[in-house]
Parts: C-alpha cells; structure tokens; sequence
C-alpha cells in the first residue's frame, strides 16, 4: 500500500537529470511539444462539459443552430431546461442517490474494515480458505450474478425498493482487500500495549485501529460514493418504480421523454456531475491517490 | 499479494483463543453479503442455465445443455454480439493504454501544471456513464458539436449521422479507394467506433494516472546510467520504461479488458444495441434476452456463464503474454 505522497520528489529529479543531460534543440522542441499535447488533451477533455452546461442554458432553437459565437456561450441565456427537469422529479431521484451513497458509504467502511481487520490480523480456522474464496469474487464479473440476484431480490421481496438498491452492495472483496492491505502495512505495537492493558478484539479495533486507518477509510469512502453515484445496469434491472430511481436511471428516462430537448437532457446531465465535481475538486489528492495506490501494490 | 497465506510467525498468542470467535464475528457481515450475493448467485446462475425459466418466473423446466447448445448452432445473435464486442475491446484498449503511457510519459517530465493536468484528464472516469453517454450522443447528432466542427473546417461527415450509421469502418475505407469488399470485411460500424472513441476518452486519463505512478517508481539513475552508455531517448522508452511498467501495464490491460467486455451504459443509452445490432454488445444481449422479452432468464444465465469463461481464458492468456516475467 502506497498511501504516501512523500515518494513524488523523485520523478522531478529524474526528469531535472534527463533534461539536464541533453540540452539544445531536441529537449526544447520536446517539452513544447509535451505542453501543446497535454494542453491540447486538457481542451479535449473539457470542451464536452463546458458544451453541455452552455447547452443547458440555451433554448431549443438555439441550442440545435450552432454558430461559432453561439457554441460555448449562450447568446440568449435562459434556465427554462432546468426548470423542466425540476418538474421532472429530478429532486427525488438526487435524494434517493444520496441515501444509497450514504448507506453504501457506510456499510462498505464498517464492514470492510471488519473483514479486512480480521484477515489482517486475526488468526482462526479457515481463515486463508475463506480469503481466497472472497478475493477470488473480484474475478466475477458483475453480469454473471445479476440474473441470480434479480431472482434472489425478488425471493426476498426487496425488488422495487431501496433494498434492491443497497443491499447486495452493503460490502466488496475490493473493499476488504484494501483494508487488509493497509492493516497489514501498519505497525502492531498499539495492538499489543492495548492488549497488554487487557483491551479484547473488540476495543482494540475501535479504539486504536479506525482510528488509525483513516487513509484506507477515505480510499474505500470514494470507491464506494464512486460506484454508487454511478450504478447503472443493477438498479436499471432491479428497480422500475419512478419514485426509487437513482440520478442515473432517471437520466436515462427522462431522456427518453425528453427525446430531442437537448437544452433539458444537458440540463439534468449537469445537475448530476456538479455535486461529483465539487467533491472531486475539494478531495482530488485521495481520488488520485486511492486509484494509484489501490491496486497496483497488492 | 505476498502476505497472502504466509502464516505469521510468532509466538504464543494470548488472543487466540478470543481471535477463534472473534474472527469468525468479524468477517460475517461481509461473508452474509458476499456469500448471499455473489457466491450463492454464481451456483444459482449455473443452474438456472440448464433451465428455460421466463422473466416472471412462472416458466422454468430443466432443459439440459439445451441452452448452450442454442448460443453455438442456433444464434446468430450471439456470434454478432461477440464479434462486436471483441472489436471494441481489441481497439479500445491497446489504444487507451497507449495513450494513456504517452500522456504519462509526457506529464512525468519536468513541467508545470502536473496536478492541473493529473485533476483534468481523471476527471471523466469519476463522471457518471450515463451523463458521458447523454453528452457525447447530443456530441454525435447531425446538428451536434463534432458535426458542425468537422464542417466548417471544411471536411466531410458520415450519413447517416455517427451513431445512427450501421457501415463498416473498413468497408467505407474500401469504398473510398473504389474496392468492394465482402461483408466479413466490413469491420466494426461507425456507430460502434464511436462508442469505441468515448471509451478511450473517459477512460485514457485513469490510465495516464495510474502509470504516472508507476513512471514515479522508477529510479532517476536507472536513466542516468543508460545514457552514460549512450542509450538514446526512444531506446531508454522500450528498453527500460515498458519493460520496468510491465506490472502496471498488466494491471491496466486486465482492469481494460474485464471493463471492455462487459461495456452496457453507453450502448444502452446511446444506440440501444443498433443500428441493424451492430452495437450490441454481450451484456447488452444478456440484458435483453433476460429483461426485454427475449429468450428468458435460463437462456441469458447460459450466456453470461459463457461470457465468464470467454473473460476468464482471456485473462489467462494475456497473463502469459504480459505478466510472464515477474510473479511479484
């Protein structure tokens, strides 16, 4: 586990020595060129959002009639798209997504860290068959289990409602991999004084543990608000009440409603992908570092 | 995963016998979860395959192998799925993965903004498919974005409209040089390779970041060394950066193709499996045949076993070929 930025140092350093070594002609050209196409890939990343936020501003006519001046800022701006997709239930889909977020977030973390802490730790037979057999669902792609699921849910009369939408997700072996990487990785002596003191698992790991694993915690935190802001083919197949729609199902049908209204589509599009934004923005460093650390140093 | 089953060596351990039921307390809740909703399904989902079972549930007699034996002989949607699928994951993701070691490369060197162009290119893999999808289909229309940027520099757009356009790439190629070619030749349609171009957008800069990090952990006087002994710039790239990143470069072609041959969001929302199926993916296929009056739940459990396995081969194959050297 990586969870350290402290090694970022040395690739400057590297490339000081690189560039260093060869100046002249060639090391200019190529750093210009490394800008022009890093620059060049930044507006090409951008220009679909800012093109559908201009959208969303626009109205019908103008939004299909593009002109240069027309193309990314409005000419006419007006927020009638938005008011449309207010009158479309987009506020009980925003909130629905929230509380699935909150209890995927939440059940992830605690359950995680539970089974992680276990394996990490912990010694009791069947421990390393039982590991494997949940490592080994990592493997399982998610299409092979939701004709099963769907019967399951079902059976359970959890179809149709928020139990269809949290339960089966409640915890991952990704997530409890991660976990046990990182206990793994800290230090056990806190562990033993407590022991000594006469703590049991339980204490322990309230008490010193989670309390130390707060790096692990935000990695798992932002895969789990990740991939349930996100969820798409399970909830679409789960779920067909219009009331417990998440943000991505009632996209999906409100563009099918909505068929030729682009300013409206960008509208609830936008809506979607700011609440993200902003949280990707405040907390980018652990978005970044969580993807980078997570799976290439198991 | 060197800890993976090492036993921990020491000595008595006061907690063991507490650690018997506690560890089983601990792990339950994620075995309940895990068990109940991935463990269990997969026996379920190879059963139900032998079974014709109907969505509702009111159909569902043992028919045998009879299922597999449909997806083989009888299907053609099948071999369309599969092919359209093996097309977009042998297109998309050598070409993720190389662009994004090419942006790596470039951000690692000496220069300012990193952060700013780390933040920007990872910024479409944490947006929600849906909206990409929704963004780059009002992207293709006739009157959309890309359409009208193509026109007024001058060159020409396909018609029908991208998504909408059912023709080979490698036909229209053909045509263009005045060849006719058969229709095994026509390649992926228009419509596929432009789901294939938002693929390798949204998910280009996850693979930039990730083999940042592993550029990162590659020592400065490896390079040093090679160029004292005269190695070039390119030689320095093939000799030493992808032979030292083959454990990243692994790691981003299993996580590609594992995402590439189970791609549904965007075809859902962009083509729907059209025009004349020539976007229909595996899931796409499993979906409906499951879900949209098709063949029913046992006939899409049979197809997503056989998607199982084609993965499952698929990993085990490009294990060899990248993964051969270091079992780390």
């Amino acid at each position: 586990m990586a969870v350290a930025t402290e090694r970022l140092p040395q690739p400057q350093q590297f490339a000081r020595t690189q560039t260093a070594e060869r100046t002249g002609g060639v090391g200019v050209a190529l750093q210009v060129l490394a800008y022009v196409v890093l620059i060049g890939v930044a507006i090409l990343m951008f220009v679909p959002f800012l093109f559908s936020i201009a959208t969303s501003l626009k109205t019908g006519q103008e939004a299909t009639n593009l002109t240069l001046a027309n193309m990314l800022v409005p000419q006419n701006p007006t927020t009638a798209a938005y008011q449309t997709v207010r009158e479309a239930n987009i506020l009980r889909w925003f909130g629905n997504s929230t509380l699935v977020a909150a209890i995927w977030v939440i059940a992830r973390a605690v359950f995680g860290s539970m089974a992680g802490y276990a394996f990490a730790r912990m010694r009791f037979p069947g421990r390393d068959v039982v590991f494997l057999l949940v490592l080994s669902t990592i493997m399982v792609p998610s299409i092979v289990t939701i004709v099963p699921k769907f019967i399951i849910l079902k059976e359970l009369h959890l179809l149709n409602g928020y139990g269809a939408l949290t339960v089966p997700f409640l915890t991952d072996a990704f997530g409890i991999f991660l976990m046990k990487q990182f206990f793994e990785s800290i230090p056990s002596e806190l562990e033993e004084a407590a022991r000594i003191d006469g703590a049991n698992r339980f204490r322990m790991f309230l008490q010193i543990v989670l309390p130390n694993a707060m790096p692990a915690l935000t990695a798992l935190a932002i895969f789990s608000f990740q991939g349930s802001w996100n969820a798409f083919l399970e909830p679409l197949i789960y779920v067909s009440n219009e009331d417990r729609f998440t943000l991505p199902l009632g996209l999906a049908y409100f563009r099918q409603a909505n068929y030729t209204d682009w300013p409206a589509v960008m509208a609830s599009a936008v809506i979607t992908t700011v609440p993200i934004a902003i949280f990707y923005l405040v907390f980018q460093r652990y978005f970044v570092e969580s993807q980078t650390s997570s799976g290439i140093k198991g | 995963m060197a800890s993976l089953a090492a036993p921990r060596r020491r000595g008595r351990n006061p907690l063991a016998a507490e650690d018997f039921f506690a560890g089983w307390v601990f792990i339950l809740p994620a075995l309940i979860i895990i068990g109940g909703f991935i463990l269990l399904p997969i026996l379920i989902a190879a059963w139900t395959s032998l079974h014709n079972r109907n969505t509702i549930g009111n159909v569902n007699e043992f028919v045998g192998l009879d299922n597999y034996r449909h997806i083989f002989t009888a299907n053609e949607d099948f071999r369309i799925a599969l092919r359209n699928t093996a097309w977009f994951s042998a297109v998309v993701v050598p070409t993720q993965t190389a662009v994004g070691l090419i942006l790596a490369t470039l951000a690692n060197r000496k220069i300012r903004g990193k952060t700013f162009f780390r933040t920007a290119f990872y910024f479409p893999s944490i947006s929600s498919s849906v909206v990409i999808s929704m963004i780059f289909l009002w992207l293709y229309q006739s009157n959309g974005l890309i359409n009208f940027l193509l026109q007024k520099l001058g060159l020409p757009t396909p018609r029908p409209p991208w998504l909408a356009n059912a023709r080979g790439v490698f036909g229209l190629a053909f045509d263009a040089v005045g060849i006719g070619v058969p229709t095994w030749l026509e390649g992926p349609s228009v419509a596929l390779v432009s789901i294939m171009m938002l693929n390798v957008w949204t998910t280009a800069g996850t693979m930039m970041v990730v083999f940042l990090a592993g550029l990162q952990d590659i020592p400065g006087d490896v390079y040093e060394a090679a160029a004292l002994d005269g190695a070039t710039r390119r030689r320095s790239f093939f000799d030493i950066t992808v032979p030292l990143l083959r454990p990243v470069i692994l790691f981003v072609v299993t996580l590609g193709l594992i995402g590439t041959f189970q791609v549904f969001d965007q075809i859902y929302v962009m083509s729907a499996g059209g025009p004349a199926k020539t976007t229909t993916t595996l899931v796409f296929l499993i979906y409906t045949e499951a879900f949209k009056s098709g063949r029913g739940l046992g006939y899409a459990s049979a197809l997503a076993i056989v998607l199982f396995a084609i993965i499952f081969v698929l990993f085990l194959i490009q294990r060899r070929f990248v993964g051969r050297t270091e079992e780390r």
